[in-house]
């Protein structure tokens, strides 16, 4: 098992190196620099921006850059963005609380509503219940959270004026009022974006436990006596789960990596939108590091799947 | 007309001696037109008028709190790194410059007691020393004296080359001494008419020289208080988040009288203009919306029984399709819109002329700008004291088609017109940008239907306006035959946006495209102009010289303005804020107050 663990590990390096020189190379021959911004103000001279390009290192040769990056990266150095003039890692780490606190909520309330639904329709197929849930689900992940997210504020904030549309991280209340008002601002983009999950995740469990309920130890189960609790949970659940749970761990990264769209629209202050931010100013530092550690974590996680299989299923062996 | 003569006449005037009327019929006599005369006349006064203020509160605070929605969220918190105007914005809530704009383009005293001229014997007859008076017993945030030692400390701290400071262009060729505590000189090595843009404004914002003393030079970017500014302003920082979030609270010890007025101040970034809009004047969820670019029809509903409204402030944006004078269809010693070409069709000053005639600026304002444009003849639209009444402008198909039809230019089998072989087809580029491409399209509506075939082009904002030498697509490249987009005019002096154009300084593969004369235009007399009025102290005919020189733009058709842009902001009903045309959103905020 432990020797599997380091097996993969080793193998994850080259992968990493790889991702890193096409990330690196990719945003090097994007067009625009951080500083042209500066060449619109006629107050600024040409010879600042080259300047500053010089100081920065941006008219070295992309190889002695990259070389640069990845020496400073071994060494915990993550750089700083051009933008901010800050430490890449504290900008991170700034964002990180807002991203881990909705996307993960997010995936909480999907979680919760896919793997119930997802399981009683199954038990009864082409019920009314099963109809409905379909149907919502179909409706659910062909609606884009660009739109849903639009659609609840113009109903909630707008219409109605029940909910704040514009996150904001320093809420002036303490104790009782600010968790209320934490859970208040958060409905909307948590609802937007753990519904768009959860459709797509009733469909995939619901099918997952329909393979699983027609074999014959299920029946087997039932013969002996067992009840219909204890067969779909005990019995039915614990091997249907196994395909959702590569799902679920290929969907944490994204908990981590935040979602671009929905944290545009109600300006929460997450990984995601820092990254389009960054993106949209050519700040390379913070692109890179951002996208990086994006790789990492699906790596990581991509091996916390595949131990947990053996989990699960013991007839799986890891070698 | 003898200045001495032109002078006494002024006088005359301010007097009561001799009759406005009478003025403006000498100044007809020696060939000035009336609204020239005026504009004299005008300017005869005061050099630098003190603004007004208009704020109302009798107390110190009580306001609660201030929301402020920036819908790109200021980055960092050094007004001399600032990238952008949002990060000019975010610190200049806590520093603070000697003197800032208001919305006529007046000087208004922040930091300094007295506005310098040369009655008072501040400014130099010469124009090459300004003295400024400080404030006394002003106080930074942390208790320290603030002092000329911090005036002059800022100079050398953006002056050396290895800070890295984007102001360096307005600090390095002056010298600034300390005469006392509370006075510094700062000397110009040459006249300088314009002596108000070092420690004026958002880029003359003032750093503590015992925060900031170790980290001058290559050591600048890790000094702390580049994220967590000391300043002198009316509210002190207390946190910031790039990109996302900037508090503030109110200055206790601040020295204005009875200023500010709001308790706590937040600056909320992220997200975009219309939602920021909504936020505002919708939902009432945020007090001021910066820079809400969002057409005019969307905020004409959003208005509509709406919290919040729409500001306007003048200033001297101009939106304006640039021609190209050299060929860019031709490549000379590796580089297109080569200085060796002319341009094969605007050559012809008919065909520049026509196609002036060919943008119908009313319903580019009409369908796209709405309250938020003025049409304009002009390429300088500001200050007012500067703008020329002298140009006109029409929208006229048939008199365009007549003009090329009198010039030789024939329509072909195929409708568009030709001569000597060559066709009338040209190339229109522009940056990625709603009204942009709608004016586009506007414009070449016009030109087919005068028998111009234009091709449309737009490029990605952050390549159009990069300095990228090895991208073709760059706005001081222009290889295309007109271009379009708009160069901020940020102080309320014309002098270096007019300076660009000198023929002196034409992009080329040379200078590597880093010169400022994109169009590519030569003009002697406009050099002349220009030179003159950066050696002139004489407010009124330094005015003239700007008029000119922006007359001499019309009548060679180098620019044909499209749109006089005015600045757009969103404000809760109740919010009285101080916008100025000429400075950052946030340069008056200490006038700012709630009604109640």
């Amino acid at each position: 098992m432990s020797q599997y663990v380091l097996r993969r590990l080793l193998i994850a390096i080259p992968s990493l190196l790889g991702i890193s020189v096409v990330l690196f190379v990719v945003l090097a021959l994007a067009p625009g620099d951080p500083f042209s911004e500066l060449a619109t103000n006629p107050n600024v001279p040409p010879e600042v921006q080259a300047a500053l390009r010089a100081k920065f290192g941006l008219d070295d040769p992309i190889y002695l850059r990259y070389l640069h990056w990845l020496n400073a990266m071994l060494h915990g150095d993550w750089g700083f963005s051009f933008v901010s003039r800050m430490d890449v890692d504290q900008l991170i780490l700034q964002r990180l609380p807002a991203t881990l606190y909705v996307i993960g909520s997010a995936q909480i309330l999907a979680l919760l509503i896919a793997i119930p639904v997802g399981v009683y329709a199954a038990t009864r197929p082409y019920s009314l219940f099963d109809q409905i849930a379909n149907t919502l689900a179909f409706v659910g992940f062909s609606l884009p959270t660009f739109f849903t997210g639009i659609l609840f504020i113009l109903i909630f904030s707008v219409t109605l004026d029940w909910l704040p549309f514009v996150y904001t991280t320093d809420i002036k209340a303490t104790g009782i009022r600010w968790v209320l008002e934490m859970i208040r601002q958060a409905i909307m983009p948590v609802a937007v974006l753990g519904l768009f999950q959860a459709a797509s995740m009733t469909r995939f469990v619901r099918s997952a436990m329909l393979d699983v309920i027609r074999l014959d130890y299920v029946t087997t189960a039932r013969a002996k006596g067992l009840g219909q609790a204890t067969v779909i949970v005990k019995h039915v659940m614990r091997n249907a789960m196994i395909p959702v749970v590569t799902l679920i761990a290929l969907q944490m990264p994204a908990v981590f990596g935040g979602a671009i769209v929905t944290e545009q629209i109600f300006r929460i202050p997450g990984i995601g939108s820092l990254l389009i931010s960054s993106i949209l100013s050519n700040d390379t530092p913070v692109v890179m590091a951002v996208t990086f550690v994006f790789a990492c974590l699906v790596v990581l996680f991509n091996l916390i799947a595949d131990v947990l299989y053996g989990w699960l299923d013991p007839r799986i062996s890891l070698r | 007309m003898l200045d001495k003569e032109l002078r006494s006449m002024i006088g005359q005037v301010k007097d009561g001696r001799m009759d406005r009327r009478a003025f403006i019929q000498r100044m007809a006599a020696v060939g000035l037109t009336a609204p020239l005369a005026n504009q004299i006349l005008a300017l005869g006064g005061v050099a630098m008028a003190q603004g007004a203020s208009t704020y109302k509160p009798t107390k110190r605070g009580g306001g609660g709190a201030l929301k402020l929605l920036w819908w790109q969220g200021p980055t960092l918190l050094n007004p001399h790194f600032a990238t952008g105007t949002k990060d000019q914005d975010g610190s200049r809530l806590f520093y603070e410059p000697l003197a800032c704009w208001d919305p006529d383009g007046n000087m208004k005293l922040v930091l300094a007691s007295e506005i310098p001229s040369t009655q008072n014997g501040l400014l130099a007859a010469d124009g090459k020393s300004v003295t400024w008076k400080l404030k006394p017993g002003v106080k930074w945030h942390d208790g320290k004296p603030f002092s000329a030692d911090d005036v002059v400390f800022t100079w050398q701290y953006i002056k050396d080359p290895a800070t890295a400071a984007v102001t360096i262009a307005t600090y390095r060729d002056l010298t600034v001494e300390k005469i006392d505590d509370l006075t510094v000189k700062i000397t110009f090595p040459k006249p300088t008419p314009f002596w108000a843009d070092a420690f004026v404004g958002a880029t003359g914002q003032i750093l503590p020289k015992h925060l900031f003393a170790d980290f001058i030079g290559s050591k600048s970017r890790e000094a702390p208080t580049n994220l967590a500014p000391v300043g002198t302003g009316p509210y002190k920082f207390v946190e910031f988040k790039p990109g996302d979030l900037i508090r503030g609270v109110i200055n206790p010890d601040y020295h204005m009288a009875n200023r500010p007025y709001f308790d706590t101040l937040e600056m909320k970034g992220g997200g975009d203009a219309v939602s920021a809009a909504r936020a505002v004047i919708q939902t009432g969820e945020y007090d001021f919306g910066w820079n809400i670019q969002v057409e005019d029809d969307v905020l004409l509903r959003l208005e509509k029984g709406g919290k919040g409204k729409t500001v306007y402030a003048v200033g001297g944006d101009t939106e304006f399709i640039a021609l190209n004078f050299t060929d860019p269809n031709v490549e000379v010693d590796g580089e297109r819109s080569s200085m060796k070409t002319k341009h094969p069709l605007f050559s012809d000053p008919v065909v520049r002329k026509a196609l002036s005639l060919l943008v119908d600026r009313e319903s580019v304002k009409k369908a796209i700008y709405g309250r938020a444009g003025r049409t304009t003849a002009n390429f300088l639209n500001g200050p007012e004291k500067f703008v020329s009444k002298n140009t006109s402008w029409e929208f006229n198909i048939e008199k365009a088609a007549k003009m090329l039809d009198d010039a030789g230019w024939k329509p072909g089998a195929d409708g568009i017109r030709e001569k000597d072989g060559k066709k009338l087809k040209i190339l229109y580029q522009t940056s990625i940008n709603g009204p942009r491409q709608k004016t586009q399209a506007i414009v070449k509506q016009a030109c087919q239907k005068a028998g111009i075939e234009v091709e449309l082009k737009s490029v990605v904002a952050s390549v159009f306006f990069s300095s990228d030498v090895a991208n073709p697509d760059t706005y001081p490249k222009f290889y295309a035959d007109i271009e379009m987009f708009q160069i901020p005019l940020s102080q309320p002096d014309p002098s270096q946006h007019m300076r660009r154009y000198l023929s002196t300084s034409v992009a080329t593969k040379e200078n590597k495209w880093q010169g400022t004369n994109f169009p590519r235009w030569v003009n002697k007399d406009y050099d002349a102009v220009i030179n003159a009025a950066d050696m002139e102290m004489d407010p009124v005919k330094r005015a003239a010289f700007y008029i000119k020189a922006n007359d001499l733009m019309w009548q060679d058709t180098v620019f044909i303005p499209v749109m006089h842009r005015l600045k757009v902001e969103a404000a809760a009903n109740n919010l009285r804020p101080v916008i100025s045309g000429w400075a950052n959103e946030t340069d008056n905020l200490f006038d700012w107050y709630r009604e109640e």
